[in-house]
């Protein structure tokens, strides 16, 4: 073949590559910024001060590093886990509506972590994330077996349907706890709405490094999700074991949404939003729409969570409600685009 | 079944199922089938809604696993094979595919490169000219870039076989690739299919509806009934009426067109009957 037949895909790749650059660019932007605003707005110079010559006598640096750095990575981690978890989601269900909030896997983690709390008291951190894990593997299964089991099978909307009726249901018993123990829900409650704000930094050491393998295995099998969205018998033709395959997508899925749900509480509709915004600019491969997923689900909750302690200054709203003003709309259009 | 493997070595027969039993959930379609498949031709299965053709081609795919019996590819089993190495051999379009919203007409057929791919093996010039040449081959090379779900239904259909065509194997097996399509792109696909066999020496199995067009382009049909395999050969031996009403419960005339040479199979209902007797008088 010749150098001009050659052209178009070296093109589009060209193209599907350069985008990362200015994607990061605007991702340590944001991340910057992310760190200036706040209660006291520190120039963006003391910022890159603090960062890498960090003078641990100077007030600001401390905010820098005590308060804000922690803040910004963790809002960085949830955002890319959530955006990745919803891109395979996504893919491996064939279904536009899929996500890790209205699929149940959040309520699930969030379910499991306040049943936790509320028979043991407050489990130490470590567990966190392999309760949320669990809770979110179980709410998952439940919510897909219900789907399979309605007529018609597990469609988009059946799915959808079945992830509400799930997610209503452990929300309500959630609630039932916290009427129960007011006191003690008192900290869980604000983590339940989706909040960066006063988070613990033990908790990024505790789930960065599973977040770190969940993103590697998301990105290495995001080729097989290309051919899985092409049906389970194409896929299957091309040699992709899909039963082996799906399990380890289900595993990354759980794992990527746990940590989030540990790290932020439930963070709505970021899984949705993100990947849909991804595929306008780089199309349906999804070793394209993996990678841009977390760079820009990333940047995203950076920026979100920006708006969030500005809007209402001095107080903040939480993040997660600012999420869901966002990411209902988009919901909504996607039912009427595509859900037909 | 030791002797057909031992014939297929020396006529060449790389693909066959021998006392084959499968279905779904528990329910038995197929019962004891032994098929060889000829190298190098196209092969037809046809038989009436749930005859179990479809199942068949799904089993020998590895798309199914067989209750009991066997697929053999090359002398192995094709369920005891690692499946990408069986992917490097044979490639399947199941019926009825769908693209994912949005994927183009080239990245689709790159999909086909998937088998030869790895995580360490990246895209390559190979790669390529495969995913080129498909699409050449197919005739879809003018709407490389174009989505996938803006072509129409035949176009789309081509671009499914030529991502089957990319994964460069010499065993092609299609599920009813012409079904909802007009009559002129059914032909036309046909004669795709065809040139591959003939022109290309690719080996292909095709499960069809059309019985007319199963006669004209098959060099080995096969008809099935309740899950079994009533006769296989030429058309030329096995397209009768009295088999079409056997299999199909078609009362139905085989007449052969005088340009061609193809057999055409002519059905017969009350209503044609009496209008050709209202003709005669």
């Amino acid at each position: 073949m010749s150098a001009a037949a050659h052209e178009p895909q070296a093109r589009m790749h060209f193209a599907a590559f350069s985008g990362v650059p200015v994607l990061l660019g605007i991702t340590v932007l944001l991340f910057a910024l992310h760190i200036a605003v706040g209660a006291k707005p520190l120039p963006l110079g003391t910022v890159l001060e603090a960062i890498f010559a960090r003078d641990a006598t100077v007030f600001d640096h401390m905010i820098i590093w005590d308060l804000r750095l922690p803040r910004a990575l963790i809002a960085l981690a949830v955002g890319a886990s959530l955006a990745v978890s919803g891109a395979l989601m996504q893919g491996v269900t064939r279904n536009p509506l899929a996500d890790p909030g209205i699929l149940g896997l959040m309520a699930g983690a969030s379910f499991a972590v306040v049943v936790t709390a509320f028979f043991f008291g407050t489990a130490p951190l470590v567990f966190l994330p392999w309760i949320a894990a669990a809770g979110a593997l179980v709410a998952a299964l439940v919510v897909y077996f219900i789907a399979l089991w309605a007529p018609g099978g597990a469609t988009p909307l059946t799915l959808t349907l079945s992830g509400a009726a799930i997610t209503a249901f452990l929300s309500a018993i959630i609630s039932i706890a916290h009427l129960l123990n007011e006191d003690s829900f008192e900290n869980l409650r604000v983590w339940l709405s989706g909040s960066l704000a006063g988070r613990d930094i033990e908790m990024l050491y505790i789930t960065g490094p599973w977040i770190a393998v969940g993103l590697l295995v998301a990105f290495s099998l995001a080729r097989q999700v290309t051919a899985l969205a092409m049906g389970d018998d194409v896929a299957k033709g091309l040699g992709v074991k899909t039963g082996w395959l799906k399990a380890q997508l289900l595993i990354t899925v759980v794992v990527l949404t746990a940590c989030a749900v540990a790290l932020a509480g439930p963070m709505g509709f970021v899984g949705l939003v993100i990947p849909h915004v991804v595929r306008l600019f780089v199309g349906s491969d999804y070793r394209w729409i993996v990678p841009y997923s977390a760079i820009l689900g990333a940047a995203y909750l950076l920026g979100v969570d920006i708006i969030a302690r500005i809007a209402i200054a001095p107080r903040e709203i939480s993040t997660g409600i600012i999420t869901a003003m966002v990411g209902a709309p988009v919901f909504i259009h996607l039912v009427r685009m595509r859900a037909r | 079944m030791a002797a057909w493997n031992e014939n297929g070595a020396d006529t060449g027969i790389r693909l066959a199922a021998s006392a084959l039993c499968a279905g779904y959930d528990g329910a038995s379609i197929l019962s004891d089938i032994d098929l060889t498949i000829p190298t190098g031709k196209m092969s037809v299965l046809v038989g009436a809604n749930g005859s179990g053709k479809s199942t068949l081609l799904k089993t020998m795919a590895r798309i199914l696993t067989p209750s009991s019996g066997t697929v053999l590819l090359d002398g192995k089993s094709v369920h005891a094979a690692k499946t990408r190495d069986v992917a490097r051999k044979m490639g399947l379009l199941p019926q009825g595919p769908i693209a994912p919203e949005g994927l183009t007409v080239r990245e689709l057929v790159a999909q086909g490169r998937f088998p030869h791919q790895g995580l360490m093996r990246q895209w390559t010039r190979e790669d390529e000219d495969a995913v080129n040449a498909a699409m050449a081959t197919a005739g879809i090379t003018e709407f490389a870039d174009r989505p996938v779900d803006s072509l129409s239904g035949g176009q789309r259909q081509r671009c499914w076989i030529a991502m089957v065509l990319a994964q460069e194997t010499d065993l092609l097996l299609l599920d009813e690739p012409t079904t909802f399509l007009d009559l002129k792109v059914q032909v036309d696909l046909m004669e795709l299919l065809a040139d591959l066999a003939h022109a290309r020496g690719r080996t292909l199995v095709i499960v069809l509806h059309e019985l007319s067009l199963a006669a004209a382009y098959a060099d080995h049909l096969v008809m099935m009934k309740d899950g079994r395999i009533v006769c296989a050969g030429a058309p030329e031996t096995i397209f009768t009426a009295e088999r079409l009403k056997h299999v199909f419960d078609l009362e139905a005339r085989v007449v052969r067109d005088a340009e061609t040479g193809h057999l055409v199979c002519v059905p017969l209902g009350a209503h044609a009957r009496r209008k050709a007797s209202v003709r005669v008088a």
